[in-house]
C-alpha cells in the first residue's frame, strides 16, 4: 500500500512538472504578459496579466511544437468578488502529441469587463465563452455570435453572480418561489 | 419521381417523372424558408430547437437553441453542502446517472486527498460500466426510431430493463440514483450481487451481437447514415469532442485510457475505434458503430471486475465518508469518461466553507452540440434527423 501511495504522489508530480515545462516555453516567448506559474497539485495554472496577448498566447499554446495545445476541455467562468473582477478558466491539452495539461486563467474588472475571444482559436470556445457571458456578464471582444445560450435573450443579470438578485417577473410569471 | 442532376445550387434542376418523362427547371428562383424543428420534435430527444433555414430539402443553416430545461445547477451548487449535490449530477444526464456522479465524486475526492477502499472502487466501476450499457442501449435504440427501424428499439429497451431492474436492486432507483458518494458509496451490493450481475452478462453478450445483426448490418440503416455528417479528426479535436464522437472520428482517446481514474488501469479492455471498411471516417455510421462496439467492451470491464472485487466481511461502504466534508482551499477539474464523452467538473474550495465557491460542470453534449451548425451545412432535412442522432444528446445534460 506504502508503494503504492508514493508512485501516486510521483505521478501526480511529474505531471505538474510536465506543465511546468509547458509553462517555462510560454513565459520565455511572452514574459510578463504571464503571471507565475502556480504549481498547486490538483490544477496547476498560471494567469495572463496582459489581457490584449491572450490570443497570441492561445494561437502560440495551440501551435507550437513543444506544447500543442489542441483541445480545450472546459472553459468556465469566475467571478472573484474580493479582487472586484470576473474571470475564465480554460483547461487544456494536447490530443495525440504531449501529455502534459495546464489550466490559464484570465481576469477582467468586474463592471463592463470585457476578455478577447478565443473561439478562432478553439471552435469550442464560442459556445463556452457565450455560457460564460450569460452566467456572468463579462463581453468577449471579437465572438463571433456573442448572445445569452442557457438563460432567454431578454433576461435580466447575470445568474452566477455572487451578488446577482432574481427578477420579480418575467413576462408577467412570478420568478422566485 | 428522381433528381438527375443539379447545375449550381437550385438554379436548375432535371427530374425524371414517375411516367419516365424528363423535366428541366431552369432559372429557378428559389426563397429560402425558415424552418423550426422542436423544441417538441420527435427526432430532436428532448427540448432542443433548431431554426433551419432550408432552400428546398437542402438545409443552408442550422441553429440550435437551448436552454428550455436550464436549472441552473451551478447555482445550486452554491447553496448546498457536497455531498447533496450528487442527486443534482444524477439530473444532469440522467440516463448516466452513475457515471456522472462518478465523475463529481472524482473531483471531491481529489480536493480532500482521501483514499477510496478497493471493494468501493470494483462496485463504483461496476455500476457505471452497468450505466453504460444502459445509456448506449438507449441511444441506439432511438437511433434507430429516428431512422424507421422501431424493432431494435423494443430489443434495446427489454434489455436495458433487465440494467436498470439490477441497479434499482442495488440503489433502490431506477435512473436518479444518489448512489456513489463522496468517499464511499451508499450501500454495500446486495449478497447475490455477484451473481445475477454475472448472468445478465451471460444474457447480454449474444443479445449485442444479435443487435448487431438486426440494426448495424442493415442496408437501410447503413445507407442512411454512412458518409452523412462526416466530421474530420483535428476539427473534432477542435470542437474538443469527445466520447465516442471523437472515437467515431478515428481519434483513439478515452479518459479511462488516457487520463485513467479509479482501477481502469487494472483492467483489460480495448478503445474501439473505426477502421474505414464499414463505414467512412468520422461518419454517423461511425459514431454508431463505436457505441455498439463499446457495450461488448464494457461487457468484458464487468467481467473482470466481478472475478477481482474483494469480499470483505462486514463491509461497511460508508465507513471512510469524511463526517464533514471542507476541503482545504484549492481547485480541480475532475473528469470521466460518460457514455456521451467526457464530462468534468471544476470545484473550487475556499477552505472554510462546507460549500463549494464555485462547481461547473462540463458538459459533454453541450461541446459536441456546438459543432452542429457546422455539421448540418448543405445536408437534408432527412440526413439532419441522422445527424443529430448520432451525437446522441440528453438535453438535461445540455442545458444542467
Amino acid at each position: 500500500m506504502d508503494n503504492g501511495m508514493e508512485e501516486a504522489g510521483n505521478i501526480m508530480s511529474a505531471a505538474v512538472q510536465e506543465s511546468k515545462a509547458a509553462y517555462d516555453s510560454i513565459q520565455a516567448r511572452f514574459g510578463s504578459a504571464v503571471s507565475e506559474f502556480d504549481a498547486n497539485p490538483t490544477m496547476p495554472f498560471f494567469e495572463v496579466s496582459d489581457l490584449s496577448k491572450w490570443v497570441d498566447i492561445a494561437l502560440f499554446m495551440r501551435d507550437d511544437p513543444r506544447l500543442k495545445f489542441n483541445y480545450l476541455a472546459c472553459l468556465s467562468g469566475m467571478d472573484y468578488p474580493e479582487q472586484n473582477q470576473l474571470g475564465i478558466v480554460c483547461n487544456l491539452e494536447s490530443i495525440g502529441h504531449h501529455p502534459h495539461r495546464i489550466a490559464v486563467k484570465v481576469k477582467c474588472p468586474r463592471d463592463g469587463g470585457a476578455i478577447p475571444s478565443v473561439s478562432c482559436v478553439w471552435h469550442t470556445a464560442n459556445w463556452h465563452e457565450r455560457e460564460a457571458y450569460d452566467m456572468y456578464g463579462m463581453t468577449f471582444d471579437g465572438h463571433p455570435d456573442h448572445r445569452r445560450i442557457l438563460c432567454p435573450e431578454d433576461w435580466t443579470g447575470f445568474p452566477l453572480r455572487k451578488d446577482y438578485q432574481v427578477q420579480d417577473t418575467y413576462h408577467g410569471i412570478k420568478v422566485p418561489y | 419521381m428522381q433528381e438527375l442532376g443539379k447545375a449550381e445550387l437550385n438554379a436548375t434542376r432535371i427530374i425524371r417523372q414517375d411516367d419516365n418523362r424528363v423535366v428541366i427547371e431552369k432559372d429557378l428562383d428559389t426563397e429560402y424558408m425558415v424552418l423550426s424543428m422542436g423544441p417538441q420534435h420527435p427526432s430532436t430527444h428532448g427540448v432542443l430547437r433548431l431554426e433551419c433555414i432550408t432552400d428546398g430539402e437542402v438545409v443552408v443553416e442550422a441553429e440550435p437553441y437551448l436552454g428550455y430545461l436550464h436549472r441552473c445547477f451551478e447555482k445550486y451548487c452554491e447553496k448546498l453542502d457536497y455531498p447533496s449535490i450528487v442527486p443534482y449530477t444524477d439530473r444532469m444526464d440522467y440516463l448516466a446517472g452513475m457515471n456522472t456522479e462518478l465523475a463529481y465524486c472524482l473531483g471531491v475526492e481529489k480536493l480532500l486527498d482521501i483514499e477510496i477502499p478497493r471493494r468501493v472502487e470494483f462496485i463504483r466501476v461496476i455500476v457505471s460500466e452497468l450505466n453504460r450499457i444502459a445509456s448506449h442501449l438507449v441511444a441506439i435504440g432511438t437511433y434507430g426510431i429516428d431512422l424507421g427501424a422501431f424493432t431494435p428499439f423494443l430489443f434495446c429497451f427489454r434489455d436495458r430493463e433487465h440494467i436498470l431492474n439490477l441497479l434499482e436492486w442495488i440503489s433502490g432507483a431506477r435512473m436518479l440514483y444518489n448512489y456513489i458518494w463522496i468517499g464511499g458509496l451508499a450501500y454495500d451490493v446486495p449478497p447475490d450481487f455477484r451473481k445475477r450481475v454475472a448472468e445478465f452478462v451471460a444474457y447480454f453478450r449474444p443479445k449485442a451481437v444479435e443487435l448487431q445483426e438486426l440494426l448495424t448490418e442493415n442496408e437501410i440503416f447503413v445507407k442512411r447514415t454512412k458518409g452523412v455528417g462526416i466530421m474530420p479528426a483535428d476539427v473534432a479535436i477542435n470542437y474538443a469532442w469527445s466520447g465516442p464522437m471523437l472515437r467515431g472520428s478515428g481519434v483513439k482517446w478515452d479518459l479511462r485510457r488516457n487520463d485513467p481514474y479509479s482501477i481502469y488501469p487494472e483492467l483489460d479492455f480495448d478503445v474501439p475505434v473505426p477502421d474505414g471498411k464499414f463505414s467512412d471516417i468520422g461518419d454517423s455510421l461511425s459514431r454508431h458503430l463505436v457505441r455498439a462496439l463499446e457495450m461488448t467492451e464494457s461487457l468484458k470491464i464487468i467481467e473482470q471486475c466481478l472475478d477481482r472485487m474483494p469480499e470483505v466481511d462486514g463491509f461497511n461502504s460508508r465507513a471512510l465518508i469524511p463526517k464533514k466534508i471542507r476541503p482545504k482551499a484549492g481547485e480541480v477539474y475532475a473528469r470521466a469518461e460518460n457514455p456521451r464523452g467526457e464530462v468534468g467538473f471544476y470545484i473550487v474550495s475556499d477552505g472554510k466553507s462546507t460549500k463549494p465557491l464555485r462547481c461547473k460542470a462540463r458538459s459533454s453534449c453541450f461541446v459536441n452540440l456546438s459543432a452542429m451548425k457546422d455539421l448540418s451545412k448543405g445536408q437534408l432535412i432527412p440526413d439532419l434527423v441522422a445527424i443529430i442522432g448520432s451525437i446522441d444528446i440528453v438535453l438535461g445534460e445540455v442545458d444542467r
